[in-house]
């Protein structure tokens, strides 16, 4: 289907049942994908596929179904690593998720962090790259330190130069904000923290349903993705690692299938990435992880960026049409993410009206209360397109908050 | 009056609501027309704190009947608190224990319900009723 999205826009919306629903008796104006993507029919047809036909365990059984499930299960993970470019398939790690993802390289540094070490953060990130880090500083006795970010919400890249020094261990960044849709200089950030042989970790949760990260290219030593915000199931992301980072951190947690001995006496662990993933890992959800990005590549990242790209400023446009309404983060390298408050009104007030209206869209700090700290707010209205929204969406959705607006105010 | 005769007026009340767009219409009169509470009483001990807005509530005892007032900084959880106090200020503690919160359900507003919901009104009815047993306590 490469080639432009709005000349097929209908056909590719039909690829999605949910959209075909209805809330609160209007047709659904779904505007939180930054929290998660909907899922194609092509995707639902690999769930269901699995549960009907192969479902087995993995890497172990010597039946049919295992050994179908297991072969399904790691050609999804040649997919990831040849969609992100990791010089190794044994680099990509399935887990959860971007916490989870996260959670094993700040578990895995304790050992490899030492009281007095620098530890620096981007003040865009959500709770999920600020906590673990600070729980690694409380094991460690290691210095977190922040990147400061302007008011546009853009990161103050002199600052960061600033902060830059021999003690720092540690970088991590989002590659975009979840909160304001800033795409971060990651190429910058980590060439600079490299010049200081700091580590780097980039959460790519936000940045995977817009951007293909070349994590060759970049020279990344982390970075985390959830399969959920690219058109695939909750419960399953990945973790790409350097080998000879990871190979260095210790296993996050002990289980069957990361280990390659076990005595009483002292048991060894696997090879690569079976190290990580102990356990019973979500199968089915790894073979359709590799699905969305089947269908999201059929489709055409190009496509997909040049598309929200004109989505973003259409409805940044016509949003600044409505009186009293501010946009934060207003930074020149944005994706289609837009967080907005309207003159006195709680977002709250706001989500709730959009929500009898049929729309969908977040309140509230988005899990990355210092951003709002920063802002003096309690929150933010967050509308976040995706693909499979319309120019029509975004006037339905400006019709609907000047209602609102009419209510609350 | 009675904490059920004042739920069922408030139940007839909004049954006179055709639609959805007026019943919120009318939490918001309800959350404007909420007496301001007295500043120091927004403290952090007061506060039915979530993450999506924020509710403070003071209780004072006055004549063994408890006396509430409230505010919140999003005006349609103002108006489910406005609703609540006006259904329980001015009771007795242990009748405000004992009361049945069934007139939510009838309201129409059961989305409040959910207690995944930050400031649900489960939530601040459990603040309302936690308040009436600290005072019940008192009491004896």
């Amino acid at each position: 289907m490469k080639g432009s999205i709005i000349s097929h826009i209908d056909s590719i919306r039909k690829d999605f049942p949910i959209l075909k629903r209805e809330v609160n008796g209007k047709p659904l104006v779904y505007l939180d994908n930054a929290a998660t993507s909907q899922t194609p029919q092509q995707v639902i047809d690999v769930i269901v596929d699995y549960y009907q036909n192969y479902n087995a365990n993995i890497h172990r059984g010597v039946h049919a179904l295992s050994q179908e499930a297991t072969d399904k299960y790691e050609q999804a993970r040649i997919k990831i690593q040849q969609h992100f470019n990791a010089k190794k398939t044994h680099e990509i790690i399935f887990t959860s998720g971007t916490t989870h993802s996260i959670n094993i390289v700040a578990n895995g540094f304790t050992s490899l962090i030492k009281k007095g070490d620098e530890i620096l953060v981007s003040a865009m990130e959500h709770h999920s790259n600020i906590v673990p880090w600070q729980m690694l500083c409380e094991r460690t006795g290691a210095i977190l330190k922040v990147i400061p970010m302007s008011q546009e919400g853009e990161l103050l890249m002199n600052v960061y130069d600033d902060l830059l020094c021999d003690k720092t261990k540690l970088v991590f960044c989002n590659h975009i904000s979840n909160a304001l849709g800033t795409i971060n200089p990651i190429e910058d950030i980590i060439e600079k923290a490299h010049a200081v042989g700091a580590a780097v970790l980039i959460d790519g949760a936000q940045a995977a349903p817009h951007i293909v990260a070349d994590v060759q290219k970049l020279d990344v030593d982390f970075y985390t993705v959830s399969a959920h915000k690219i058109c695939g199931p909750t419960g399953i992301g990945m973790l790409y690692g350097k080998e000879e980072w990871l190979g260095k951190l210790p296993p996050y947690q002990g289980g069957g299938e990361m280990i390659a001995e076990v005595t009483f006496e002292k048991t060894t662990y696997a090879d690569l990435p079976h190290k990580f993933e102990a356990g019973t890992p979500n199968i089915c959800g790894g073979i359709a992880f590799g699905a969305a990005l089947d269908y999201m590549n059929e489709i055409g990242f190009d496509a997909i960026a040049a598309y929200e790209h004109e989505l973003l400023e259409y409805a940044t446009q016509k949003l600044l049409e409505v009186d009293g309404l501010k946009i934060y983060g207003t930074a020149k390298n944005k994706t289609s993410v837009i967080s907005f408050n309207i003159n006195g009104i709680h977002p709250y007030d706001i989500g709730t009206i959009l929500d009898k209206l049929g729309i969908a869209v977040r309140t509230g700090h988005h899990c990355a209360q210092p951003i709002m700290d920063f802002y003096k707010i309690p929150g933010t209205v967050r509308a976040s397109f995706s693909f499979y929204n319309t120019m029509e969406e975004v006037d339905v959705l400006v019709e609907a908050i000047k209602r609102a607006k009419n209510m609350l105010q | 009056m009675h904490i059920k005769e004042i739920q069922n007026e408030i139940v007839d009340e909004f049954s006179m609501f055709e639609d959805w767009m007026q019943r919120y219409e009318y939490m918001i009169e309800l959350g404007k027309s909420l007496p301001i509470i007295d500043e120091a009483y927004k403290t952090d001990d007061n506060i039915i704190k979530g993450c999506q807005s924020k509710v403070w509530v003071h209780a004072e005892l006055n004549d063994d009947k408890l006396q509430f007032t409230a505010d919140s900084d999003a005006i349609i959880t103002k108006g489910i608190i406005a609703i609540l106090i006006r259904a329980f200020s001015n009771q007795k503690p242990q009748d405000i224990i004992d009361a049945d919160t069934g007139f939510i359900d009838e309201i129409g507003l059961k989305e409040h319900l959910s207690p995944t919901r930050a400031n649900g009104l489960v939530s601040m009815v459990k603040q309302l009723k936690l308040y009436a047993v600290a005072y019940q306590t008192q009491l004896k």
